[in-house]
Formats: structure tokens, sequence, C-alpha cells
């Protein structure tokens, strides 16, 4: 398979070999403690804060340039984006469908023998575009920690325990209305070495297309009242609360299923789109249903 | 019907260190078998701003055929090892390198009254560390008359032109590198 880095390379987001010393032992990178990070989160939070009051307009991205996230301060361009039109290939986007993904691949909790360790979950809601238009047909993918925080990853060395019935891979297809739907394991918050102490909230890793490539996003889903939220500088990316509340699932009794799983609603919406529809399209999924 | 109203979009996140185990699948990065006629190697290699290489980042391709068809064509994900979707995903290695199999994008049907575009492959670029995903375009270095007319070309200075267009390698490939920052640093788009 394409990918597989090794253990060897400098991660600063991966933890020591789980050897029973080594969580406890100085880390080289680590010298900085969450309260070192939080000060610096704050500010930048605070500046922000002013610069809304005076009338600066609300952000709705993660910021590129972040330095709280450390591995971010050497992979930002410093040199702001180039304003382009989307031209010819960027206004469509490629297709995928069900020789693409098997209906199975939606619930993570069947992939292996046995059941996977944790609290199960069904997580659900809608693909919509800027306009509020569904986004049909097209793929989903998410990816995630186990119930304990541990990514079956080589490079992720959290001394957690595996679970052996949890691999934590799922795709779908949106149905007709945009709508997309997983079972799977809540996931576990994890450690990572961005400073001393330093936590990732529980969240689900989401990759998504919409009609066009410049719709192409990946994101990361959090559940709702996680206390590791003003502590982590991942999430903080995104300097607007009310942009940080739009990776919120909300708690959604109606999905939840009796004496099976708790259920979680979250709709993304993508941006744009830019290219001028035809007719058919206009009229959305329910035009081809097939 | 169409609805107008302008919804936010949701913000992206980092792709993280540990998409190697979910995004990549079998010839995720071959949009053609290696070797098939008309096939050419799409490689080059991404670098920090201190001039490291970055060993986790994945890159996607998404483009025309020979002829300059947009294709709606499934099957990128379970290739059936003939049909050209047109997309493509690649990961680095530890050496930072990337490599895709695929053709030279045709030349796509004009606008009326739009000036011609060069062709090029649309490209998407994730990475740990990389708060958000960032789009790039890839060029043919060979028909200057159509790149020194490329719209988004012409708006560029001639320094950070070059970081978007591809070098022609010997045996008919191309070799075009990613700097997320620095020196050289490839000028990325904003559709917004």
């Amino acid at each position: 398979m394409p990918e597989e880095t090794n253990a060897q390379l400098d991660t600063d987001e991966s933890v020591p070999p789980a050897e029973p010393k080594a969580a406890h032992m100085p880390l080289d990178r680590a010298i900085e403690t969450q309260a070192d990070l939080s000060a610096e989160i704050n500010a930048l939070g605070e500046a922000y804060a002013r610069a809304l009051k005076e009338g600066s307009s609300a952000e709705t991205q993660p910021r590129l340039d972040y330095p709280p996230y450390r591995s971010s301060i050497l992979r930002h361009p410093t040199k702001s984006l180039h304003h382009a039109d989307p031209e010819t290939i960027e206004l469509y986007s490629p297709a995928f469908g069900h020789q693409d993904v098997h209906a199975l691949e939606s619930d993570l909790t069947i992939q292996h023998n046995g059941e996977p360790q944790g609290e199960r979950i069904i997580v659900a809601g809608r693909v919509l575009d800027g306009n509020g238009r569904p986004v049909a047909g097209q793929l989903v993918e998410i990816w995630q920690a186990n119930s304990s925080g541990r990514y079956i990853h080589k490079r992720d060395q959290h001394p957690a325990p595996i679970d052996p019935n949890f691999t934590g891979i799922g795709r779908c297809i949106t149905g007709p209305d945009g709508s997309y739907r997983f079972t799977t394991i809540k996931p576990g918050a994890y450690p990572w070495k961005n400073h001393l102490n330093a936590w990732r909230p529980a969240h689900i890793h989401f990759s998504l297309f919409g009609t066009e490539f410049t719709q192409r996003i990946i994101t990361q889903m959090y559940f709702p009242g996680d206390q590791l939220f003003p502590l982590d500088p991942i999430y903080q990316t995104i300097v607007d609360q009310d942009a940080r509340d739009r990776l919120v699932a909300t708690y959604d009794h109606s999905l939840t299923e009796p004496e099976w799983a708790l259920g979680y609603n979250w709709d993304i919406v993508l941006t744009g789109p830019k290219r001028t529809w035809t007719e058919n399209e206009a009229l959305g999924a329910a035009g081809d249903e097939e | 019907m169409s609805n107008q109203t302008k919804l936010v979009p949701t913000p992206g996140q980092t792709v993280g260190p540990f998409y190697g185990y979910a995004l990549p699948f079998e010839k995720d990065n071959e949009l053609l078998a290696p070797g098939s006629p008309g096939s050419i190697r799409l490689q080059g290699t991404v670098y920090d701003g201190a001039g490291h290489t970055i060993p986790d980042a994945i890159l996607e391709i998404w483009q025309p055929d020979a002829e300059g068809n947009i294709l709606k064509k499934t099957g990128s994900l379970v290739r059936d090892g003939y049909t050209f979707t047109g997309w493509g995903r690649g990961a680095v290695g530890n050496s930072g390198v990337f490599t895709f199999t695929t053709v030279n994008p045709g030349p796509t049907k004009q606008v009326p009254g739009k000036p011609a575009a060069a062709p090029f492959i649309s490209v998407a670029i994730f990475a740990r560390g990389l708060t958000n995903r960032l789009f790039t375009r890839i060029y043919l270095p060979e028909d200057t008359e159509a790149l020194a007319n490329d719209p988004l070309l012409r708006s560029l200075d001639p320094e950070r032109r070059k970081t978007l267009i591809a070098r022609r390698d010997a045996d008919g490939g191309l070799t075009w590198d990613v700097r997320l920052q620095g020196e050289g640093e490839t000028v990325f788009l904003d559709f917004q």
C-alpha cells in the first residue's frame, strides 16, 4: 500500500513508545506547558475579539498561520492566497458511486469478528453547498481513534489499548437529499506532543467532496461539551466561536436507537458553488435518482 | 428550485498525522496503469519553510483527459485498470516525494468570449501542520503562448508564476515541487 510512514520520523505529534517509564520521561520538544499555550491561545482570541469590536468581519475558516499549533509554524504559506476564478476542471468534481463504496462501509462496528469496545453511536447529517442545495451521490470518508483514544497507525504510540475489533475507517455515498449516516464508537481523547500534557478533544476526521473541486474539504467533527476545547491548539486554529461551533455535533435523541446507540447530528456546508448550473443539475438529485 | 440562501461554510481542519491508514487505497495514485500508452509520471517533493522535506502530506489531483474532456466517471476508489476517471490521491513517502501515473491534460473547450486557458491539473494539498487544505495548479511547460495568455498566470509576478509550471523530464514525465513556505513559495489559490 502506498503510504506507510515509520516510527523513526521526527514526529512532534506522536508520543513515546509504550514502555512503562516512557510516558514519565521528559520529552525534548514538550518543555512548554499547557499554561504557556493557553496564554498564547487566549491572547490571539482576545486580539480577535477586539478586531471584531472595531468592525473587522468574522473569520469563518482556520488561520493557516496559528503559532500555538507548533507544527504549523513552518508549514503555512506566508504570502496571502492568490484570488482566482475557478476555471474548467475546477468547476467540476470527481464522481464516486456504488462501484467505489460498499453500503456496509458506513458501519465501523462490523468490520471484524467481534463487537468493538466503547459507546456505540450513530453520526448522521446532510452535506449541503453554500446555497443550501443537497450534495447528492458524493463521497464521505471518516477516520477516528478507538474508544480509548488510540489510532490504528504505526506512528500512534500512545500506550492505550488497540481494539482488535475496531479499525476506525468508514465511507459512504450521500443520498439524494445529501444525507450521510455512520454507525461507530465514540472516540476517546488522545495525547499528543504539541506541548506538555497536550490532549486532543475527541473527534472524527471527515473528508468531503462537493459538486466542484474547489469545495473539497477535510475537517474534524467534535462532540458537544468537551472540556478540552479551550485548551486545544487545533480546534482553536479557528478563532471565531460561531465558526468553531460549526464543527460540534448536536446530541439528537431522535437519532438515538433504543437499546442500541446514541445519535449525533452534524450537517456540513461546503463553499460555493461557482458554476452556473444546468437545468438538470438545478433540479438536484430528485431529477436523476438512479 | 434554486434556494439562494447563503449558508456559512463549515471550517476545515488539519488532516493530522494519522490519515495513513484511512485515506490511501490500492492504486490511489495510478489514474491509469504505469506503462500504459500515453501514461506519464507526475512527481514532486513537498518542502516546509526550512527547506526540509515533509513526510506527512497527501495530495489529490483532478484533471481532464488527454483530449481535454472533463469526465464524470465513477470508479476512482476501485479502479478497473482501464477507465481514466481524472482523479487520484497520493501520499508522500518518507522523503517527501509523491508520484502519480496520469496523462498530460488536454486543453478543455473554451468558454466563448473568454481568453484561452492553458491546460492544467488542479491540486489539493493536505498535511499535518497545515490547518486547512490548499489549492493550486500544475501547468504543462510546452505551450508558451497559452501560458502567456492564461488569466491566472498573467496575474502573477514572473517569479511566482514559475511555481505553477512543471518541468518536463527526459522520460516524458513531469516534475513539480511544492514549497509551503519561504523562498520559492508555491502560489496557492483562493476561489471565494
